[in-house]
């Protein structure tokens, strides 16, 4: 499966209480927190995020509380997969947990830029730089829980 | 197969003699944790896979402390969806207001976890038990479900930094300085997928709440977890809290570690975290003048007894500055009780100080201390990001008790020994 779409990108450290303040986890509606998504680092996220686009971030992406709404609230706001040089541990598990694809990729990618992900081939092509570059595909085991569409249904078949 | 503490707990609970770092390992588990934001979510996830009974209804806390008392209408929708499910499947451990507290501070009072156990929380500062010789770790909500359903969860075997302690903490200076200090020198993400060890003679020479509150940021760093040797004062506290018998595991001595870290206590000075990361730490040797307009003392960093003793302890007496609007939060309710007894919250009171009943409200911005736009915070919390205490503008400045109890009557980020 490959997918293309438009580069909004932010820096290191994305940390989750950005991602989704901490005064709307008073509900678990995707709509709901997809509508406040990103909010204290860029107001006009919500406005101009569109239905495929790729969220980029630097190392440490996801840090902070494990609140599985992060997840959740980039997944509804339309992204279709988040790339980092590096995710902080829960964000990565809930990331897979919740059917949010992710990309551990360190490359150059600029906001507004076109990028191509072949999820099979492990393959990121930056159709704007004309660059591309490999990624490393996930462990078997996690590919397991993907493929079983998340951990409560590949719980069902012994790992 | 040599191992870490950490790598032993893993083992064990996969029912393997040996694991090594990288190895995706299946386990068991003796406790699963859930709050009034994270559980929900996972209730949703268990419902929605028509799970039945949970695992173990005596293995599993659902700890109702981040927006509560109720702070609204949906505040309290959520709380009641944990409550009817906690009744529905028999749980044992569900704590509400009245009984609750921030469960960071409750689950070790209560004797809920002891050393050698698995522990998975939803909520990111569950690595505080390590602080028991339990290894101890934050997930999401889908992880919580996937746990309360089949009492298992899937690991990664991490790789071990290890932090050698020698010494003993000077005056004024508690676990929350080390914490600091070590952040300060790994970085936020210093530590990514890893467990912080600690050992060495310094061990002996920090208290229960000094080490609960080194384990409690190790997340800070970036770690899986953080975990201590188990002694004769970690087998005391146990012993105190629990009927559960602990399960000591000690580190191999030949257990490979991916750095080793010499720290002598003596040296660790009082040390804050400026803004927006828990890393960006500063000294008193170079220390700007920060204004500060709310402090907050409490938190499942620094809401137990001995934080609430040592800012009385520099209170009594004395009046917070007439700026400052400061608030203490005793983690549970037996620390409130025990606050009382010990004659700390008159003294906070006379001090201008608002006590408040246990609750995690305004670390992270929930409620019961919330700042306006430009306004500063000193809090003995464990997270200072954009936005953590309320308006995006504002800023939070992490430090100990002590430090936080000194700036309160002076108004600016104060050491606390030179008052």
């Amino acid at each position: 499966m490959a997918i293309t779409g438009k580069v909004i990108r932010y820096g290191d450290n994305v940390d989750t209480d950005v991602i989704i303040p901490a005064r709307y986890l008073n509900s678990s509606d995707p709509k709901e927190l997809a509508a406040h998504c990103m909010e204290d680092l860029d107001k006009t996220f919500v406005d101009r995020v569109r239905p495929g686009d790729i969220m980029v971030g630097g190392q440490n992406f996801g840090c902070g509380s494990s609140r599985e709404h992060a997840p959740i609230a980039i997944k509804a706001s339309g992204i279709a997969c988040v790339v980092a040089k590096s995710f902080a541990r829960i964000f990565y598990r809930n990331a897979i947990n919740t059917g949010l694809p992710i990309v551990e990729f360190d490359g150059e990618i600029d906001e507004g830029d076109q990028l191509e992900i072949d999820f099979e081939k492990g393959l990121l092509k930056n159709l704007s730089k004309g660059s591309e570059g490999n990624f490393p595909p996930f462990p078997e085991f996690l590919q397991k829980i993907i493929a079983a569409g998340g951990l409560f249904k590949a719980m069902e078949e012994p790992l | 197969m040599q191992m870490t503490q950490s790598q032993k707990i893993l083992a064990a609970h996969a029912g393997k003699k040996s694991v090594a770092a990288g190895d995706l390992i299946m386990a068991g588990l003796d406790l699963v944790l859930g709050n009034d934001i994270t559980a929900p979510v996972a209730i949703n996830e268990y419902r929605k896979h028509g799970a039945g009974c949970v695992f173990d209804c005596q293995k599993i806390a659902l700890v109702m402390d981040h927006f509560t008392p109720n702070k609204d209408i949906k505040a309290a929708e959520q709380t009641k969806q944990v409550r009817d499910f906690a009744r529905e499947k028999g749980i044992e451990h569900y704590y509400d207001t009245g009984e609750v507290g921030v469960e960071h501070c409750l689950l070790p009072e209560k004797g809920l976890v002891v050393a050698g156990d698995l522990v998975i929380g939803a909520d990111s500062h569950t690595c505080t038990y390590g602080a028991l010789g339990a290894f101890s770790t934050g997930v999401g909500s889908t992880d919580m479900a996937v746990g309360m359903a089949h009492g298992k969860a899937w690991f990664k075997v991490p790789k071990a930094m290890q932090f050698r302690l020698h010494g003993k903490l000077r005056k004024w200076v508690s676990g929350k300085d080390v914490i600091l200090h070590i952040i300060g020198k790994t970085g936020v993400d210093g530590a990514l997928y890893k467990s912080m060890e600690y050992c060495g003679e310094g061990v002996a020479n920090l208290s229960m709440d000094d080490r609960l509150c080194i384990c409690n940021m190790a997340i800070e760093a970036g770690a899986k977890n953080g975990i201590f040797p188990v002694d004769e004062q970690t087998l005391e506290y146990i012993a105190a809290h629990s009927k559960r018998k602990p399960q000591v595991y000690e580190a191999d001595p030949d257990a490979e570690y991916e750095s080793v870290t010499d720290i002598n206590l003596d040296e660790v000075p009082c040390t804050v975290a400026f803004p927006h990361l828990p890393s960006n730490t500063r000294t008193f040797d170079d220390m700007p003048e920060v204004r500060i307009d709310q402090v907050v003392i409490g938190s499942c960093t620094n809401g137990r007894l001995s934080d609430l003793q040592v800012a009385a302890e520099i209170l009594k007496g004395r009046k917070v500055h007439k700026d400052v609007r400061t608030l203490i939060i005793p983690g549970t309710q037996k620390i409130y009780l025990d606050a009382l007894k010990l004659g700390l919250l008159e003294i906070f009171v006379n001090a201008g100080c608002a006590v408040s009943t246990p609750t995690c409200g305004p670390c992270l911005g929930g409620h019961m201390g919330i700042l306006a736009a430009g306004e500063r915070a000193l809090a003995t919390t464990n997270r200072n990001f954009v936005g953590r205490m309320g308006h995006p503008s504002s800023e939070v400045y992490l430090g100990s008790p002590a430090v936080a109890a000194a700036t309160a009557l002076n108004g600016i980020i104060t050491e606390p020994a030179g008052l």
